[in-house]
């Protein structure tokens, strides 16, 4: 697209408005043209005290008089129905207030921007672990205590499904692909791929459990929740209470963690407001660290087919992704496992194809990178294996194979960097010492080796709406429903404001986390960032017209400087020439460019681990991610983003797996001992790059999103590198040792 | 099930935390944490499992850190608990408090008063000379290297993953460099290749 024939000012109406639909790319890069010099920066967050002081109150930390605690109670069959409860002994019991159950319960929590309620199945269980009944006491111990001898009396089906291998599958319309002539390409090719990977069951398993504290003052529900995405959850509660949305009210301003876990409305929330209600008084319910495992949502399982076709020279002629994954029955989601492999590399002929078991499982729902996380695992190790086939640098290899336009859809990308960042990543880690000849390079009991992987997400621009306040005084207050589970919003927002009012930081105040303040676009898909905080810079830009008017300047010529505003001969402080606040709303809309540009952050991993000779463990000795996502906001802030995606690479790689008895769905090893995050040693330093990048067609900021980037291909560059190390290829995730203890060599 | 009625008992049990003397009268079954949470207004201690497996909880119990959500509070009749309140409050952090915020040792911040109080205690067992798993040495004297950091920092979980950042905030508490681009003030930004 030739872009010097758009007027970077042509829709400068947002000037004026603060309403942007993003049709057009915005050339202006107006951030650049700021004078503050605080944005990008590596400033300290300024809810930082708050956080290691042990201020910052979050979801189950709401006080209130006379409050009641509840604690939910899971199904103990998979598939059947409740026939009834013993309520009356449970009353009995010291400090018991109630049992609550029937129509309104979630079976599961919403999905991710589903806007409405999840099923709410009366009483039948599709699930192990399903909440069933929730149990109020005077007390967290009485309710605890009131909830494992609850007596339910349940009719067990006898037709649950529990064995995704031999469940029957779905085929989900419109998600079946077929380009060109793949099987002719497979047959002509000079070299093939054509291997199988799994990858298990995930868990977000956010540090801070879902909690819920619900009270309320006649119709008017004030609810204390832990939840990503506030403009939806608001939706979602009415809807599963059935009233009307004006009456409920969610406060969100620290939620400890999501990672798509707290994207939707969840049972505990329903569960409190219904408790509370009947009994007329505050009621708190945090979810066990098993339930949150059992009723919040999972990462399917997937098994994965690549096949690739290429010349002898690398280059693809043919590629296809088959996916299977799961769901329970009634579930829209299916996991998009071959998300990146629709737009990364080239190769005429294509074919996708998917699957989904409905199985008696847990909830399968969005978790970091949903598609991706685990799609390119196959994706990146399947590159891998073509490279080593063909005796060609896997780095080399994916450069052949970046195309012109998207491969299937025939648009051009918006700024993409991808090379940058292979060749960037290659030179600072020192990839030219690698030796391509697997199992080669032994340190004492250590196999050694180096891996590479390509990372990819797509960039998604959200509704959101923001309002800035400029006060006289030269303090500016953002205020926006968006919500900060950790990902720095509070700081990036402070950051753009002070920039583009020309204040320092300190003098900008966030209010995040409610739900009355302006519709941001909630926490999730990675577009949080770019979405607000364009919101909060048109707010800005609205402001800075009307300073410049009351200066007497064009907006172009005003510059906004530590709280002295410049332009034309003038020049005054803020307080000289603001009779009172000023207030605007900023607005962005996703437009065309969305449609007609293929965005997408675009990053490269590279690995070094040690395999041990005897024991067949494998470590992580140190990793780099270098990455182009546009514009970056906060440099420190962003890097512990990348550092979170590449810590949950090397989770994915070697240590997180959630079971499922295949007899009967019951999950296995849903605790925080049993399911394995990473802990702190099994981490190295870790080193972040990031190439400079305006991307124009994104939003009016250029930036994109980099939560979930980090973590795309993570761990493909782990396995890939104890490929390198021992010449064991590992595809069946994670890279555990009994799979690889077998087969090393002497 | 037989579901006899049972009285409730309350036992009193006195706790001095952050040097204030208390008196919770409360539920024999009441956890150490949900006395602080719940009786006594104190969250910034946190539930993350309630079972001993992440940490968040963590308190020092007489300059010791434990799992406060695996202690029944009238076990601790009569002990000097800190939490994280203790150690220093905006406007007047404490070292490691303050080093975590410089060095980003966190994210959603809810695993982070327990990793602020473990550092701290950790850092005066390795002043007495207490080994971990990976000391070369059980009698020497510690040094704190980052794999000494790491493997007694690795029972207090962090799902955003901040270990990098946590482990350089401990080092320069601990009066060392940090380590890698973590400590760093900027990360670089490639101008070359700019589109």
């Amino acid at each position: 697209m030739d872009l010097s024939n758009l007027n970077p000012f042509s829709s400068s109406d947002h000037r004026e408005t603060g309403h942007l639909k993003m049709d057009k790319p915005d050339t202006s890069r107006r951030l650049d043209e700021m004078q503050q010099g605080v944005i990008s920066k590596s400033l300290n967050r300024p809810d930082g005290p708050l956080k290691v002081s042990g201020t910052a109150r979050y979801a189950a930390e709401a006080e209130a008089d006379d409050m009641a605690t509840g604690v939910l109670v899971g199904a103990i069959i998979p598939k059947g129905r409740v026939v009834s409860i013993d309520e009356d002994a449970a009353m009995k019991m010291p400090g018991v207030l109630g049992v609550f159950h029937g129509k309104k319960l979630l079976r599961n929590p919403a999905q991710g921007t589903a806007n409405q309620a999840p099923i709410q199945p009366d009483g039948e269980v599709s699930y192990m672990g399903q909440p069933v009944a929730l149990v109020v006491a005077e007390s967290f111990e009485q309710a605890r205590d009131a909830a494992i001898t609850l007596a339910i009396t349940y009719e067990e089906d006898d037709d649950g499904v529990f064995d995704p291998k031999i469940a029957e599958k779905e085929k989900p319309d419109g998600k079946q692909i077929d380009q060109g002539d793949f099987d002719a390409a497979m047959r002509d090719a000079a070299a093939t791929v054509d291997s199988r990977y799994t990858t298990p069951v995930q868990s977000s398993a956010p540090m801070e459990p879902h909690a819920s504290v619900a009270q309320w003052n006649g119709d008017q529900l004030t609810l204390h929740g832990s939840y990503q995405m506030l403009n939806y959850n608001k939706n979602e509660l009415a809807d599963s209470l059935g009233i009307d949305v004006k009456n409920v009210r969610i406060l969100a301003p620290y939620v400890g963690g999501g990672f798509g876990s707290k994207l939707g409305i969840a049972p505990e929330a329903v569960a409190a407001a219904l408790a509370a209600k009947a009994l007329e008084r505050p009621v708190r319910v945090a979810m066990s660290r098993r339930t949150v495992f059992e009723t919040t949502m999972r990462r399917s399982e997937t098994s994965q087919r690549v096949q690739l076709a290429a010349d002898k020279t690398g280059k693809l002629l043919g590629l296809a992704h088959h996916a299977s994954v799961s769901n329970l029955p009634d579930e829209g989601f299916t996991e998009p496992v071959a998300a990146a492999t629709h737009f990364l590399y080239g190769g005429g002929s294509r074919r996708f194809t998917y699957e989904v078991a409905r199985l008696n499982r847990s909830c399968a729902g969005s978790v970091r990178a949903p598609g991706e996380a685990v799609g390119m695992l196959a994706l990146e190790s399947a590159m891998d294996e073509l490279a080593h086939e063909l005796d060609i640098d896997p780095i080399e290899l994916r450069v052949r194979n970046m195309p012109e336009k998207h491969p299937e859809s025939d648009i051009p990308y918006s700024a993409r960097n991808f090379e940058d960042c292979l060749r960037q990543g290659a030179k600072r880690f020192g990839w030219a010492d690698r030796r391509p000849v697997p199992a080669s390079r032994r340190e004492g009991d250590w196999w050694i080796g180096v891996g590479v992987a390509g990372a990819a997400r797509s960039n998604i621009l959200g509704e959101s709406k923001a309002l800035v306040t400029l006060n006289a005084d030269g303090t500016a207050l953002v205020e926006t429903d968006m919500t900060d589970i950790g990902t720095g919003t509070y700081t990036i927002l402070a950051q753009i404001a002070a920039e583009m009012l020309g204040l320092p930081l300190e003098k900008v105040t966030v209010s995040l986390g409610d739900s009355e303040l302006p519709e941001g676009p909630g926490s999730g898909g990675s577009w949080g960032a770019q979405s607000s905080g364009s919101s909060v810079y048109l707010a800005c830009e609205a402001i800075r017209t009307k300073v410049a008017k009351a200066l007497g300047c064009a907006a172009e010529d005003l510059t906004l400087k530590d709280g002295i505003a410049t332009g034309g001969n003038n020049r005054k402080p803020l307080a000289d020439l603001l009779d009172g606040p000023i207030a605007q709303e900023g607005h962005i809309e996703p437009g065309a460019t969305m449609e007609n540009f293929d965005q997408a952050g675009y990053g490269a991993h590279f690995a070094e681990v040690a395999v041990n000779a005897i024991t067949g463990e494998t470590r992580v000795r140190r990793m780099l991610g270098v990455f182009a996502a546009g514009r970056i906001l906060n440099a420190q802030t962003a890097r512990s983003q990348c550092h979170g995606g590449m810590i949950w690479g090397i989770g994915g790689a070697l240590h997180e797996e959630l079971h499922h008895d295949t007899r009967d769905g019951h999950m296995v090893n849903g605790d925080l001992a049993e399911y394995h995050v990473p802990v702190n040693l099994d981490v190295p330093q870790l080193d972040v790059l990031f190439i400079h990048q305006r991307d124009d067609h994104a939003n009016p900021i250029q930036a994109k999103g980099i939560g979930e980037l980090g973590i795309s291909g993570a761990g493909a560059a782990i396995t890939n590198a104890i490929f390198n190390a021992t010449g064991v290829r590992v595809r069946d995730y994670p890279a555990t040792l009994d799979k690889i203890l077998p087969y090393l060599p002497d | 099930m037989a579901n006899s009625p049972r009285p409730i008992a309350m036992i009193e049990t006195t706790l001095t935390i952050n040097g204030t003397r208390h008196e919770v009268n409360a539920d024999p079954r009441t956890t150490l944490l949900d006395a602080l949470r719940h009786h006594l207004g104190l969250h910034g201690t946190k539930k993350g499992c309630d079972h001993g497996q992440c940490g968040a909880c963590t308190v020092m119990v007489d300059g010791e850190r434990i799992n406060s959500c695996l202690a029944l509070a009238c076990m601790h009749d009569g002990d000097e608990i800190t939490t994280v309140e203790g150690l220093g409050q905006p406007g007047n952090l404490s070292p490691m408090q303050d080093a975590f915020v410089r060095h980003d040792g966190y994210q959603c911040g809810y695993c982070t008063p327990g990793q602020v109080v473990s550092a701290t205690a950790m850092l005066g067992e390795a002043k007495r000379g207490w080994p971990s798993f990976v000391s070369d040495d059980l009698d020497t004297d510690v040094a704190l290297t980052t794999q000494e950091i790491s493997e007694r920092m690795s029972g207090n979980l962090c799902r955003c993953s901040a270990y990098p950042g946590i482990v350089n905030a401990i080092l320069d508490a601990d009066g060392q460099q940090p380590e890698g681009e973590a400590g760093a003030e900027i990360v670089n930004l490639v101008l070359e290749g700019a589109q």
